[in-house]
C-alpha cells in the first residue's frame, strides 16, 4: 500500500486575527498534523491543497495555503477571506473534517550563515512564518512587511518575536513609493553583502522586487501564487514561463508548472 | 466480485483488470499521482494528450473553477510523440496496468503520423483520438463536429496503428452524437469514449473581459454528468461497440450509474483534483456500492436499464 499524501482531517480550531476589527478576514487554521514521513522534512514555502468537505460538490477544487507550523501535534495555516472558497473557510468549526495533501512545491533555500532579506506584500508573510521560526541563525535574517489592512491583521507576532521587521502600512498611493524605496536600498545593500532575498506577495510587488533583482544582479527567490486546481502537476493550469536561466535548457521561455517546479523560483529562472 | 472488462473491438479487444481509468488531461502522466494511491490498482490511465510536436499551449489564466465544475483552455501543452515515448513512456507501470496514450492532431494526415508513430510502442494498451481539435486544413472545423471528418480521423489511425485497440473520444458539442458515434464504429474504431469537455464561458464584469485568456473552454465535473450520462445512453443504444463513459464520474455510484446507461467502463477526470485519491477510492469502494445496489455483475447491470423508451 502506498502512504498516501492524502488525509482527512478533523478542524482543531480557528482562530480570527481581528475581532474587534468589523467581520474578521483573516484567520489562523489549525489541524492535526498530518501522518506521513513527507512531515518529518517539510521546507518553508512549501505548501498544502486543503478542501474542506463543506465544499461539496459546488467547489471542486482544494485552496492552495502555505504550511506555516508544524509541531508534533499540529499544522497551522493562516488564511485571508478572498473570495468563495475562503470565505466558506471562515465557517469552518472544530471537528468539521477537511481534505489535504501536501506538502507540495519545493520550498526557500535555506542558507545558514548569508544575510537573509525577507520581502512580504500582503498576505505573502504566510510562508515567512514558517521560514522564521526554522532558521537555525534568526539573528541573519530580516524582513520588510508592505501591507493594506492594519497590522493586526496578520500573522507578524510570529515573526518579529524572532527577526527584525519593517512594516509599511500602504493607505494612500504615496506610501507606495515609499516602501518601494526602502525595497531598493534593503535590497541593495543586501545584495553588496552576497546575502539571499526572497519575496512573496502580490504580482506587482513581485514584478517590482524582480527587475531590482536583475538589476542588481542579486540572489532573489519568489514565491508565486498562480490558480491551481490539482497542486500535483497534472492540470498543467498553473504554469508560468520558465526564464533565461532555467536548468533545461529545451524549456526555456516555455510552461512549467508553478505547482511542482514552484512555487518558488531564482528570479532569472522565471519570468512574469 | 470479479470487476475485470474486456472491451471487444472490432480489430482488437481491451482487457482491464476492472472498469475505472483515469481522463486525459487529468492525471498527468499518471506518476504525478503515485504518492497518492497504487496506480497498478486503476484499471489503466490515459495520459495528457499527446501532438506530433511539442505545444505551449494556450496563454494563462487557462483554468477556471466555476459552479461545480471548471473551465479549461490548457491548448494541449505538452513535449511531443518522441519525448513521450523515449523519457515518459519507460518510466510508467504499463506492464502492471492498461496505459493510453491520448492523440491530439491538426489534420487527418498528422493524426496518421502520430499513430505510426505510437503504434511500436510496447507499453500502450490503445490509442486515444482526442477528435475534439480543430481541422486546420478545412477552416478550423473540429474534426469531431462533422461525421465525415471524424470516420476519415478514425480510419486514418486504424491504419497507421494496425497494433493497437482505438478508442475515439467523442465531443458532445453536437446535434447527434449518435450520428457521429455510428460513423466512427464503422471507420473502424475498437471503442468510443465519451464525453469530452463542453464549450463554455466565463466573464469577470468589474473588468469586463473573459475571465479565461482563451475567452472560451471546456466545462468538466459533476456539472456536466447529466450530459454526459445522455450520450453515454444515446452512443451505447446505436453503435455495438463498448462504449466509455466520462464526465462528472467522482464517486463509486457514478460510475455504476453510467454503467447502467450502456458504458463498459469509465474514466475519471475533474474529481481528481477534488481529492488526489479519487480514482483509487472509487476502485475500492466499487465492490461496496455493487452490493448497496445490488448490482451482481457489471454485465448485468449494464443491461438492465428500465424505460419507457428504450
Ligand atoms: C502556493 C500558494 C500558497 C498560498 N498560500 C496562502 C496562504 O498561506 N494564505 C492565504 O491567505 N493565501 C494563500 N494563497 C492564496 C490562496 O490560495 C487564495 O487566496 C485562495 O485560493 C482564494 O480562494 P477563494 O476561493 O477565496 O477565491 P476565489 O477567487 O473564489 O477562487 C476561485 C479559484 O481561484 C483561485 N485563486 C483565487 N485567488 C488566488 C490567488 N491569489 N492565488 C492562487 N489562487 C487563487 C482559488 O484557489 C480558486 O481555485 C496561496 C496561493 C498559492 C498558489
Ligand atoms: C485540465 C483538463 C485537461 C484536459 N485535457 C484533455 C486532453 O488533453 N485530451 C482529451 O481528450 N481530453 C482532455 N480533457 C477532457 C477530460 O479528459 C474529460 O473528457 C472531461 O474533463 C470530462 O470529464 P470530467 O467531468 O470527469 O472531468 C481535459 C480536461 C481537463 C479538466
Ligand atoms: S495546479 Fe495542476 S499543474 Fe499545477
Amino acid at each position: 500500500m502506498v502512504d498516501s499524501s492524502y488525509c482527512r482531517l478533523p478542524v482543531l480550531g480557528l482562530t480570527p486575527f481581528n475581532p474587534h476589527n468589523g467581520q474578521a478576514r483573516f484567520f489562523a487554521l489549525r489541524l492535526p498534523r498530518p501522518p506521513g514521513t513527507a512531515w518529518e522534512s517539510w521546507r518553508p514555502g512549501q505548501f498544502v491543497m486543503l478542501r474542506p468537505d463543506s465544499f461539496g460538490l459546488e467547489l471542486p477544487w482544494g485552496r492552495p495555503l502555505c504550511i506555516c507550523h508544524v509541531t508534533d501535534c499540529c499544522l497551522t495555516c493562516f488564511f485571508q477571506v478572498r473570495g468563495r472558497g475562503t470565505r466558506r473557510m471562515a465557517h469552518l468549526r472544530p471537528g468539521d473534517m477537511v481534505g489535504l495533501w501536501g506538502p507540495l512545491g519545493n520550498g526557500f533555500a535555506k542558507e545558514e550563515d548569508a544575510p537573509v532579506l525577507l520581502l512580504a506584500g500582503g498576505m505573502g508573510i504566510a510562508p515567512f512564518v514558517g521560514y522564521v521560526n526554522t532558521h537555525p541563525k534568526p539573528w541573519n535574517v530580516s524582513m520588510l512587511f508592505g501591507h493594506r489592512e492594519p497590522l493586526e491583521s496578520y500573522p507578524v507576532n510570529n515573526i518579529n518575536e524572532f527577526v527584525p521587521l519593517d512594516c509599511f502600512w500602504e493607505r494612500e498611493p504615496g506610501d507606495l513609493r515609499l516602501f518601494l524605496q526602502a525595497l531598493e536600498e534593503r535590497m541593495s545593500e543586501n545584495a553588496r553583502f552576497g546575502g539571499l532575498a526572497l519575496a512573496c506577495g502580490p504580482l506587482p510587488f513581485l514584478q517590482a522586487v524582480r527587475e531590482l533583482g536583475l538589476k542588481l544582479q542579486a540572489r532573489v527567490q519568489l514565491s508565486l501564487e498562480s490558480v491551481m486546481a490539482c497542486g500535483v502537476g497534472a492540470c498543467l493550469g498553473c504554469v508560468t514561463p520558465a526564464g533565461q536561466a532555467w536548468p533545461e535548457p529545451g524549456k526555456r521561455g516555455r510552461p512549467v508548472q508553478v505547482c511542482r517546479r514552484g512555487p518558488v523560483f531564482w528570479v532569472d529562472q522565471v519570468e512574469l | 466480485m470479479n470487476l475485470a472488462v474486456v472491451l471487444r473491438g472490432q480489430t482488437h479487444d481491451l482487457a482491464l483488470k476492472n472498469p475505472v481509468l483515469t481522463a486525459s488531461g487529468t492525471f498527468g502522466y499518471g506518476l504525478e499521482y503515485a504518492p497518492y494511491g497504487e496506480l497498478k490498482s486503476l484499471g489503466g490511465f490515459v495520459v495528457k494528450g499527446i501532438s506530433l510536436t511539442p505545444r505551449d499551449g494556450n496563454p494563462c489564466p487557462r483554468v477556471l473553477e466555476t459552479a461545480s465544475g471548471m473551465l479549461n483552455s490548457i491548448g494541449l501543452q505538452n513535449d511531443g510523440a518522441e519525448d513521450f515515448c523515449t523519457r515518459k513512456l519507460p518510466l510508467l507501470p504499463w506492464r502492471e496496468t492498461a496505459v493510453i496514450a491520448n492523440m491530439y492532431a491538426c489534420s487527418v494526415e498528422e493524426f496518421a503520423r502520430l499513430a505510426g508513430r505510437l503504434d511500436g510502442e510496447e507499453g500502450l494498451a490503445a490509442l486515444e483520438v482526442n477528435v475534439s481539435c480543430p481541422n486546420v486544413e478545412q477552416g478550423g472545423a473540429l474534426f469531431g463536429q462533422d461525421a465525415r471528418l471524424a470516420a476519415a480521423v478514425t480510419s486514418a489511425v486504424r491504419k497507421a496503428a494496425p497494433s493497437k485497440h482505438i478508442m475515439v473520444k467523442l465531443s458532445p458539442n453536437v446535434a447527434d452524437i449518435a450520428l457521429i458515434a455510428k460513423s466512427v464504429e464503422e471507420a473502424g474504431a475498437d471503442s468510443i469514449s465519451c464525453i469530452n469537455t463542453l464549450l463554455g464561458m466565463a466573464l469577470d464584469l468589474r473588468a469586463r473581459r473573459p475571465a479565461l485568456a482563451n475567452v472560451v473552454g471546456g466545462l468538466s465535473g459533476p456539472a456536466i454528468k447529466p450530459v454526459a450520462l445522455r450520450c453515454v445512453w444515446q452512443v451505447a443504444r446505436a453503435v455495438r461497440i463498448p462504449v466509455v463513459g466520462v464526465g462528472g464520474i467522482v464517486t463509486a455510484v457514478d460510475a455504476l450509474e453510467f454503467i447502467l446507461a450502456g458504458a463498459s467502463a469509465v474514466q475519471v477526470g475533474t474529481g481528481n483534483f477534488m481529492r488526489p485519491d479519487c480514482a483509487f477510492r472509487l476502485v475500492e469502494r466499487l465492490p461496496e456500492a455493487c452490493a448497496e445496489y445490488g448490482v451482481a455483475s457489471l454485465d448485468e447491470l449494464r443491461a438492465s436499464l428500465c424505460c419507457p423508451t428504450c
